[in-house]
């Protein structure tokens, strides 16, 4: 579909790890400390273990003038931990060939670590210290700031990074979604020490805690070494007040210039959120929109007929405070007008009619085809149940999912598609010099970003 | 030379004598019309990765014909008398499936990825288009929109991009690695049905393909759908792999790029150096593979001078490769600086060589990767495919552990001095930001480009 030059990028694809007939994955509900919650996927084919967990909050807790604290503290939990320096804990990763990982996401802070088998416990023992014993040495947090700073230059020169901050800032503008994650260079600038130490103290708790693991570990051992981790945490976060976001600008053009032979196109309205009774219809009808096949009818209308774009996708996004569906594009400059007219109407066609009863069966033979391809490696399965279980889907969704699917009629999706897609509502966020368009909203800077202007 | 030596290492490490342990347990055999097919194992889940790789890619195509190679493969969804436009692509995500192509200088690769109970209907689709595409003027004209469209939206959009095109031209010259695969614009526009059609008869053949398969399947298996499928078409002769050598680099270069959108100033260094090369593979993780490596914990830990720093080789090519080292200033450090502190770093290591520990270390995370690409179905695939294409055999990802194993200080040793004494003078590639108003104009902007370093991490802007 996207055709890649492959280059050195390897797409790791994987088999999840099997269970009975007619499952797609055995999930064990295993003990966790109190307040917490922790599922498994035993397979012992591969001397890997991956685990995944997430503590809710993220974004939230970024102080409003600081963002990019909980980005910041991301880049610094490796960075030295208990008696160990910075060279010193990445030297253990390193000689044990462990990879461990932290993300400061939108709605939860993220870690993750692989590890081979046989170096489980001195993996677990270092993520351990990471959470309950950071340093923040000075030293590792200037270094940081610089790789933070560095990151955000490098950023706004880049157009596909311009347009999705344009898009969260302006479709969520004034709600803390509007906030640009990564911070900006004034905010990572100003954040001291103590911020970081704070954000930890607000967020690592047992109550918003949820952790999968999959791979070469048993029950037990999963139970003592989630246990070790996470056992000595704070029973409970610091509550956050906070509310949905409504999204901003509907029908409206809005356009940061940028010297470019494309224009970036986001545009987006509101959409589901994935505990929505609708939610698999509305899955169902993305696909046949916009979803992964030249099949559907924006590839086929843009790309496929036309060649005005090398790909076009709608998605549906669902967050814990939004749910949106959007659709991302780039066409060359001359081309925008007339790929936005084509967008639009393939909105309102799907809203009209409803999708034919072919692209329908061929929808949810897909989707129910699909999923065991979609559970990868151990990696993919650990972060996959760590989605479900924020989303309390329950243990035993994903072996339910594609009778959800297959029980749906064809009259679910004419219904969430009348109720969602309507054209006139997207808000549109372009970025580059595209001709002929009627701009409602000049932009000369992207928003939340500050002083910084972009080129 | 050095080439050859390394192969009849290769050879002598690989003779009975030691039972060597196979690291991915992959079964191979040819079919009759000469298609090489290859298994690998893997019964975790049922479903199957079925790829089928083509030894041709961009630095195959005549000069002037740039982009041809990438746009065979897009052409290659076009469709045939049996399964018409649309209807491939169509088939597989009807059957739950995923599909993808992709385009190098030395392969093009088409794959689909699979429940096993499908695995004989796409077989059956990806030997019908081995033969049998059809291709109408409009289609060609649409396509080719669309690969300019790519092309502008990996390579034009962005600097880094372009700048890495001009990089490998400087690299490479009088080898078509010079080359963008993506195609330079100019000769993009000219592509057509015939030549495309042309290069498709000609290199689209079973002798010069090989089928992968990863999953749930032995070769015993595989081997009657592979004798129905792929190995009923007749072979036919393929042109030979012909490629000029790379001509000297005698003068030092030092190619400068200022863009208003480079926020962040770069300096990297480029050698071109021999493919294939295991102690070269370790000295890249012992010198900048990770932030405990010598450039990181020198230029960013100690001296401050960097925000990273690191170095990268990739064995894995038919010709020559690249050898590269680059870092990103902290505020206030120049990059004459930096690149003082680079050659210094180089300077050190030809000097007093590599310690036992640095060997150590690098070797654990050379096997360990190995045994996470096994955690993955079409991860291993990938490899085979890669190395394959590229004139190497089974035996040399089977065998890269013992081999690992084997290689001593004196190795990594030599090799720096491969790299870093080579009589090709190393490429120095600077990207500086720039104040809008001193953008050239965009007619005297080079042409484009080399394929994007295609990270597109997941970022919550």
């Amino acid at each position: 579909m996207i055709r890649i030059l492959a280059l050195l990028l390897f797409v790791f694809i994987s088999v999840p790890a099997f269970a009975a007939k007619g499952k797609v994955l055995d999930v064990q509900v295993i003990k966790a400390p109190p307040g917490a919650e922790a599922w498994l996927v035993e397979d012992h084919t591969v001397p890997v273990i991956s685990l995944t967990f997430s503590f809710e909050g993220g974004l939230a807790y970024d102080p409003d003038d600081k963002p990019g604290t909980g980005h910041l503290v991301s880049l610094l939990l490796d960075e030295g931990a208990g008696d160990m320096t910075s060279q010193e804990y990445q030297g253990k990763l390193e000689d044990n060939a462990i990879n461990e990982s932290f993300t400061a996401g939108r709605d939860a802070f993220y870690g993750s670590i692989s590890t081979l088998s046989a170096n489980r416990d001195l993996a677990f023992g270092l993520i351990s210290l990471a959470l309950t014993k950071p340093r923040f040495d000075q030293d590792a947090i200037d270094r940081m700031k610089n790789t933070a700073m560095s990151e955000i230059k490098k950023d706004l020169g880049d157009p596909s990074w311009l347009v999705a901050r344009t898009f969260n800032g302006m479709l969520f503008e004034g709600h803390y979604y509007a906030k640009p994650g990564y911070g900006t260079l004034d905010s990572i600038a100003s954040i001291t020490r103590k911020d970081l130490q704070d954000y930890v103290a607000a967020q690592f708790a047992r109550n918003v805690l949820k952790v999968s693991i999959a791979g070469d570990i048993t029950k037990d051992e999963a139970e003592k070494a989630i246990d070790k981790i996470f056992g000595s945490l704070p029973e409970k976060a610091d509550p956050l007040n906070v509310t949905d976001a409504q999204v901003k600008y509907g029908g409206k053009i809005i356009l940061l210039p940028l010297d470019t032979p494309q224009t970036f196109i986001s545009a987006g309205e509101p959409g589901i959120k994935h505990s929505d009774k609708d939610w698999h219809a509305a899955m169902v009808m993305n696909y046949i929109l916009g979803g992964s096949s030249f099949d559907a009818r924006l590839m086929k209308e843009i790309r496929e007929k036309r060649g005005l774009t090398y790909g076009v996708y709608s998605m549906l996004s669902s967050t814990t405070h939004a749910g949106i569906i959007q659709v991302n594009m780039s066409a060359s400059n001359d081309k925008v007008e007339e790929a936005l007219r084509l967008m639009k109407e393939s909105w309102t066609q799907m809203a009209k009619d409803g999708p034919t009863q072919e692209e329908f069966q061929n929808a949810k033979s897909y989707l129910t085809g699909a999923l065991p391809l979609e559970l990868t490696s151990t990696g993919e399965i650990a972060n996959a149940m760590n989605s479900l279980q924020r989303d309390d889907m329950g243990p035993n969704y994903i072996n339910n999912r594609n009778n959800i699917i297959n029980a749906l009629t064809i009259e679910d999706i004419k219904r969430v598609a009348a109720k969602l897609l309507k054209a006139d509502n997207l808000s549109i966020v372009l970025v580059g010099k595209p001709k002929n368009i009627n701009v409602d909203i000049l932009l000369d800077k992207p928003p939340g970003m500050g002083a910084a202007k972009a080129p | 030379m050095k080439l050859r030596i390394f192969f009849l290492l290769a050879l002598l490490l690989a003779l009975p004598g030691i039972a060597l342990a196979k690291t991915f347990n992959a079964e191979t055999f040819t079919l009759q019309n000469g298609m090489q097919v290859v298994v690998i194992p893997n019964h975790r889940a049922p479903v199957v990765s079925h790829m089928v790789w083509y030894k041709f890619g961009g630095a195959d195509a005549k000069p002037g014909e740039s982009g041809i190679a990438h746009f065979l493969e897009h052409l290659m969804f076009k469709g045939t008398q049996k399964v018409p436009e649309g209807q491939f692509s169509l088939i597989v995500k009807k059957l739950g499936g995923n599909e993808n192509a992709f385009t190098t200088h030395d392969y093009t690769a088409f794959y689909q990825d699979i429940a096993r109970d499908h695995l004989e209907k796409v077989m059956e689709m990806e030997a019908d288009r081995m033969k049998n595409l059809v291709l109408t003027d409009e289609q060609v004209a649409s396509e080719r929109q669309v690969v300019i469209e790519e092309r502008h939206q990996r390579v034009d959009n962005t600097p880094q991009s372009k700048f890495q095109e001009q990089m490998m031209a400087a690299l490479f010259v009088n080898h078509p690695y010079a080359i963008p695969v993506l195609g330079w614009l100019q000769e993009m526009k000219e592509m057509t049905r015939e030549e495309a059609l042309d290069y498709y008869h000609k290199w689209y053949q079973p002798n010069n393909a090989i089928l992968i398969v990863a999953g749930d399947i032995t070769a015993a298996e595989l081997k009657p759908l592979a004798e129905k499928y792929y190995g009923l078409i007749p072979a036919q002769a393929v042109p030979e792999r012909v490629r000029p050598r790379p001509a000297p680099i005698i003068v030092e270069h030092q190619l400068i790029m200022e863009d208003p959108r480079v926020g962040q100033p770069v300096v990297m260094k480029v050698y071109r150096v021999p493919r294939g090369n295991d102690a070269m593979d370790l000295l890249s993780e012992i010198f900048g593979g990770t932030t405990t490596a010598r450039l990181y914990k020198d230029l960013v830990v100690d001296q401050k001078l960097a925000v990273n720093a690191a170095s990268d080789y990739d064995p894995i090519s038919l010709n020559d490769t690249t050898f590269t080292i680059y870092a990103t200033p902290t505020p206030g450090t120049s990059l004459q600086a930096l690149e003082v502190a680079i050659d210094k770093e180089i300077a050190t290591l030809l000097d007093r060589g590599v310690t036992l520990e640095e060997l150590k270390g690098a070797r654990t995370r050379a096997l360990a990767t190995f045994t996470y690409y096994r955690d993955s179905l079409q991860g291993p695939a990938l490899l085979f495919g890669r190395a394959l294409c590229s004139g190497f055999d089974i035996d040399y990802l089977e065998n890269r552990a013992d081999r690992l194993e084997k290689i001593t200080i004196d190795d990594v040793n030599d090799a720096a001095d491969t790299v870093f004494r080579s009589p090709d003078l190393p490429v120095t590639g600077v990207m500086l930001p720039a104040e809008p108003a001193k953008m050239p104009p965009r007619s005297a902007a080079p042409k484009p480009a080399a394929p994007a370093p295609a990270k597109q991490g997941e970022k919550q802007p």
